[in-house]
C-alpha cells in the first residue's frame, strides 16, 4: 500500500469515487423504496384465503428466492432486452431486479413479523368493535414493525450490497468506478481497499441505525 | 327483557363437539356465571356471544339482533358487547389512557378531550388513576385485569363478558378484580363470567350455570346449585372445588 496512490485515488479521482457512493445510494433508496411497497403488496396477497392468488405470490417469492441475483439480472437485461419490442436501459433492468429481489424478503419479513404478534391482541381490538382492518392498522401493525426492526434493516444492508452487482450490466455506480479508477492508477490494492471501505462504513451506519431504533422503539 | 338468547347452539372443531345442545337466556342486568370443569365448553359458550366463534348450527340473539344475520355489522354488536380475556390482551405498545380510548376515537370518533375525561374517570373507578401514562408492562396482573375491564367499559357496552378474568392472577390480587366486577354487578351491569372463583359466583350471580362436557346440566340461583344441586355431575364436580 503506498500513500501516494491512496492520495491519487481520494484527490484526483474522488469526482468518480463521489458519483459511484452518489449512485449506489440513490439506487439502493428507490429499490428499497418500490421494494417495500411491492412487499406489502406480495405480503397481502400471500395472506389471501383464494388459493390461486395466495399461490401466485408464493411462487413469485419461492422463484425469486432461488435464483442468484447475478443470473436475475442477466435475465433482465439480456434476456429479457433480447426481445425486440423490449428497450430497458441498464439502470432500469437492474434497479427492476434489486427491486423484486428486495420485495420477496420484505413480503417474508412483513408476514412473519405479522404472523408473530399474539392471536389475542386481535381478539381483544375485535371485540372492542374495531374493523378488521382498524385492528391491523392501530393494533398489529405497530406492534409487528418494531419487531421487524432488526430483519428489515438486514435486508436493507444486502440490498445496499446487492447493489454492487449491478457493475455487470455496466451501471456506474460504487464498484464500476472501482474499476474505472483501477484502469487509470493501476492501484488495484489501495483502490477495491477503499471501495470495500466506503461499503463497510454506508452499511456500518445502517446497522448503527437499526440499534437506535430498535432501542427507541422497543416494547414495553 | 332477554338480552341474550342462545337456543339450540353446536359448535364443533372439526370432530370435536365442544357445544351440544346449548340454550341459555341472560335478563337485562343478570348477572350469570358459568362454572364447570376444563374443556367442558364454558369459554366456547362465551366466545359464541360475540362472534369469536360461530356456531356450527342454532341461533345466537344478542341485544336482539341475531348474530348468524349477515346484514348486521359485527363490528357495531361488537361494540355493546365488552369482553375480558384471562390473559388481559392489553394493547402492549400503547400507554394505559391509549389503551382505553383507542376505540372510543377510532370506532366511535370521540374526540381526543373527552375520550380523555372517560379515560380518567374510568380510571378512578378501578382505583388506578395513577397509571395513567403507565405502559401494560409496568402493572401488576390485577393492575392489568383492571385496565382490561376499564377498556371494555370506555365503549359503553350493554352487556359485559368475563372469561376466567381470574384464573391467571397471584391469589392475593384476585380480590381487587373481584371488587371491581362486583360494583359492576351492584350497578345493574348485564355479565356473563366464566369462573373457577366458587366463591365469588355464589356471592355476585343471580343465576349459577353448570356445563360439563359441552352441556349445560344445571342451572339455579346460586343458593340453590351450591347448597343443593340436583345433579349427580354437578355434585360431583362441587364436592371436589368446594
Amino acid at each position: 500500500m503506498t500513500w501516494d496512490a491512496v492520495k491519487v485515488i481520494l484527490i484526483d479521482n474522488l469526482p468518480f469515487l463521489w458519483d459511484g457512493i452518489k449512485l449506489t445510494i440513490f439506487v439502493t433508496f428507490v429499490t428499497l423504496f418500490f421494494g417495500f411497497i411491492l412487499g406489502l403488496v406480495l405480503a397481502w396477497l400471500r395472506s389471501f384465503r383464494f388459493k390461486p392468488i395466495k399461490w401466485m405470490a408464493l411462487s413469485i417469492i419461492n422463484l425469486v428466492r432461488g435464483i442468484p441475483v447475478l443470473i436475475q439480472l442477466f435475465f433482465i437485461y439480456f434476456g429479457l432486452n433480447s426481445f425486440s419490442f423490449i428497450k430497458m436501459e441498464p439502470l432500469t433492468a437492474g434497479m427492476i431486479g434489486i427491486t423484486v429481489n428486495a420485495a420477496v424478503y420484505f413480503a417474508e419479513i412483513i408476514r412473519s413479523g405479522i404472523e408473530s404478534i399474539d392471536k389475542g391482541q386481535t381478539e381483544a381490538a375485535r371485540t372492542l368493535g374495531l374493523s378488521k382492518i382498524k385492528a391491523m392498522r392501530y393494533i398489529i401493525l405497530p406492534q409487528a414493525f418494531r419487531r421487524m426492526i432488526p430483519a428489515f434493516m438486514n435486508q436493507v444492508t444486502i440490498t445496499l450490497k446487492d447493489t454492487s452487482l449491478l457493475y455487470t450490466i455496466g451501471i456506474a455506480e460504487l464498484a464500476q468506478q472501482g474499476f474505472i479508477i483501477v484502469g487509470r492508477t493501476f492501484a488495484s490494492f489501495e483502490v477495491w481497499t477503499i471501495i470495500g471501505l466506503v461499503y463497510f462504513v454506508m452499511v456500518y451506519s445502517l446497522t448503527q441505525i437499526s440499534n437506535l431504533m430498535e432501542r427507541k422503539l422497543k416494547l414495553r | 327483557m332477554n338480552v341474550i338468547a342462545m337456543s339450540d347452539v353446536e359448535k364443533s372443531f372439526g370432530e370435536l363437539d365442544v357445544l351440544k345442545s346449548v340454550s341459555l337466556t341472560v335478563e337485562e342486568g343478570e348477572v350469570v356465571s358459568i362454572i364447570g370443569p376444563s374443556g367442558s365448553g364454558k369459554s366456547t359458550l362465551l366466545r359464541c356471544l360475540n362472534k369469536l366463534e360461530t356456531v356450527s348450527s342454532g341461533t345466537v340473539m344478542v341485544n336482539g339482533q341475531d348474530l348468524k344475520d349477515k346484514h348486521h355489522n359485527i363490528n357495531k354488536i361488537r361494540q355493546e358487547i365488552g369482553m375480558v380475556f384471562q390473559h388481559f390482551h392489553l394493547f402492549p405498545h400503547l400507554t394505559v389512557r391509549n389503551n382505553i380510548t383507542l376505540a372510543m376515537e377510532k370506532v366511535k370518533d370521540v374526540n381526543k378531550k373527552e375520550a380523555n375525561e372517560k379515560a380518567m374517570d374510568l380510571l378512578k373507578k378501578v382505583g388506578l388513576e395513577d397509571k395513567v401514562n403507565a405502559y401494560p408492562s409496568e402493572l401488576s396482573g390485577g393492575q392489568k385485569q383492571r385496565i382490561a375491564i376499564a377498556r371494555a367499559l370506555a365503549m359503553a357496552p350493554k352487556i359485559l363478558l368475563f372469561d376466567e378474568p381470574t384464573s391467571a392472577l397471584d391469589p392475593e390480587t384476585i380480590g381487587e378484580v373481584l371488587d371491581v366486577i362486583k360494583v359492576l354487578a351492584d350497578e345493574g351491569m348485564t355479565m356473563v363470567v366464566v369462573t373457577h372463583e366458587m366463591g365469588f359466583a355464589k356471592e355476585v350471580s343471580d343465576r349459577v350455570v353448570f356445563m360439563d362436557e359441552g352441556s349445560i346440566v344445571e342451572v339455579n340461583n346460586p343458593t340453590l346449585l351450591f347448597k343443593n344441586p340436583q345433579n349427580e355431575r354437578t355434585k360431583q364436580f362441587l364436592s371436589k372445588v368446594l
